[in-house]
């Protein structure tokens, strides 16, 4: 099968708020793939059903030939071993050092000796950079290299499929080209199959083989990043060039200015 | 109106079942973690080192001058009846059956239980539990498992320490400072103290403290919302609720220990 992750139908809601309706996208094998739209168009519930940490009310998450949430706890975590995720500010353990950090995903599931865990743990750091920063603690790190510890982390025991919470939030530009270029080198060192979540254009299409924009929990447009650039769609073309208004409306809906100064008589 | 009233009292204690079962299948699921936790001694006893010994100092100072308060009185009394020989057995047996026990665990839910819930809460807000969630690794077997277990040996041992202490500090105002005689105040303690009856049932108490106190302040900061505002309700509620839990056990067990 070529596509690692498959989304088909997918209808999620909290409650009686519908958050993703009729969703369907691929993740194939080997590629970035970015998921991106405005904060809370509901792309980290995707992440979220793909995990298998809330379950979809209709239609299906398939990763690896599974479907998630038919899975029992044993069957998830079998499955959650082969997926790798950052979250959006890292959640490193704070009473764990960043060498501790990467080692701890080691040290509970597999049985290996010290001295191969710390060559492998300081693989891992090399691989990201902080290599030397091994035995600090996560409140000594600024947030992009905490952020670059929680990617070594995320791929301490090689995982298929590695998936990115806003990696580039609030980073400077600098740690934001150096975790993009970071996400593509690793994706094809390991040769694992990357999702990234985010709402930045420009690093996002840098690296993405392939791009779905959402909106309001529907995919309104998708494509290669050379497509999403030419694309007419009002949405996509607001997007890309950060424009304030467009489809996505600057006011929060409600009553308009002229109702709420009393000038809808006059108007 | 009967339909008012009747919702008016309704809504309260259907919220007060709801959240006990809540409370007690949550105490289940942890249980049931505490087996895979146990397979992992070395986890246990670090937090037994976190909780347990960070709350020592706190427990001996306390132990002290509750000893020498219990003297103090205790002679006071006693001399008034011309039974101060008795000294050592109303201490003895003051701490054993009840404030060993009951002020340990108020004292545990003030200096542990709160750590525990601020820690655990924090852990959640800062996405560390789902973050293991992710890993494949079960955060209520991972995390909450041990500082249970660790809870539940620790107390014991810290209301042991208690009276412990507090007998000497009986000791040291009644024997030394008052002048009551030593011999009566150690062979009236050794007759006057059952190991089954009184020993055992205090550490029977300080287990189920253990459990109470202990399950209180994970299951809080486990429930807690992600908000700085609500981790700081949440520390509050594990020491309201496990104090009067505390309060309440502490008379049943009584009850059944010590009737005729």
């Amino acid at each position: 099968m070529s596509n690692l992750v498959e989304i088909r139908d997918l209808h999620f809601a909290y409650g009686s708020r519908p958050i993703l309706s009729d969703l369907q996208m691929d993740f194939p094998r080997g590629k970035v793939i970015a998921v991106m739209g405005g904060s809370g168009c509901g792309k980290t519930t995707v992440l979220r059903l793909i995990g298998g940490q809330i379950r979809p009310q209709r239609g299906a998450v398939t990763v690896d030939g599974e479907v998630v949430h038919q899975l029992d706890t044993e069957g998830l975590y079998r499955l959650r071993r082969k997926m790798g995720m950052l979250f959006q500010f890292g959640a490193l353990f704070t009473d764990l050092s960043v060498f501790e950090n990467v080692a701890f995903p080691l040290r509970e599931h597999t049985d290996l000796p010290d001295e191969l865990i710390r060559d492998l743990v300081l693989m891992k750091l090399n691989a990201v950079g902080l290599r030397n920063a091994h035995k600090l603690k996560p409140a000594e790190i600024s947030g992009g290299m905490a952020r670059r510890v929680a990617v070594a982390r995320a791929i301490a025991l090689d995982p298929q499929l590695i998936m990115y919470d806003e990696p580039f939030a609030g980073l400077d530009p600098i740690s934001m080209g150096v975790t993009a270029n970071l996400i593509r080198r690793l994706n094809d060192a390991l040769g694992s199959t990357s999702i990234l979540v985010s709402h930045d254009v420009h690093e996002c299409f840098e690296i993405a083989d392939y791009v779905y924009f959402m909106s309001a929990g529907k995919i309104v447009a998708h494509g290669t990043p050379a497509d999403l650039r030419q694309s007419e769609d009002p949405y996509v073309k607001q997007f890309i060039n950060a424009a304030p208004d467009g489809p996505v409306p600057f006011h929060y809906p409600g009553r308009s200015l002229a109702d709420d100064l009393g000038l809808g008589a006059a108007a | 109106m009967i339909g008012r009233f009747l919702e008016w009292i309704g809504r309260p204690v259907r919220e007060v079942v709801e959240h006990t079962g809540f409370a007690a299948r949550s105490l289940l699921t942890l249980l049931g973690q505490c087996l895979g936790a146990l397979r992992r001694p070395a986890l246990i006893s670090e937090q037994i080192h976190f909780i347990g010994n960070y709350s020592l100092v706190i427990i001996v100072v306390s132990g002290l001058f509750v000893g020498m308060v219990l003297g103090l009185q205790g002679y006071y009394t006693l001399n008034s009846y011309g039974a101060e020989e008795q000294l050592g057995k109303v201490v003895a047996l003051s701490l054993l059956r009840e404030l060993g026990p009951v002020v340990t665990a108020l004292l545990f839910a003030g200096r542990a239980g709160t750590s525990l819930t601020a820690q655990i809460g924090l852990m959640k807000a800062g996405e560390q539990l789902s973050a293991m969630e992710m890993m494949a690794i079960n955060p209520i077997q991972r995390v909450l498992a041990p500082r249970f277990l660790a809870g539940i040996i620790a107390m014991p041992i810290l209301a042991a320490i208690f009276s412990a202490v507090g007998i000497v500090g009986g000791y040291l105002i009644g024997v030394k400072l008052i002048g009551v005689d030593a011999g009566a105040f150690w062979s009236q303690m050794q007759a006057g103290v059952d190991i089954w009856k009184d020993i055992f049932n205090g550490v029977i108490k300080s287990v189920v403290f253990g459990v109470v106190v202990t399950f209180t302040a994970l299951f809080q900061g486990y429930q807690a919302q992600p908000t700085p505002e609500d981790v700081a309700r949440a520390t509050t509620r594990t020491v309201v609720t496990a104090s009067l839990l505390v309060w309440g056990l502490d008379f049943v067990l009584t009850a059944l220990m010590f009737n005729k």
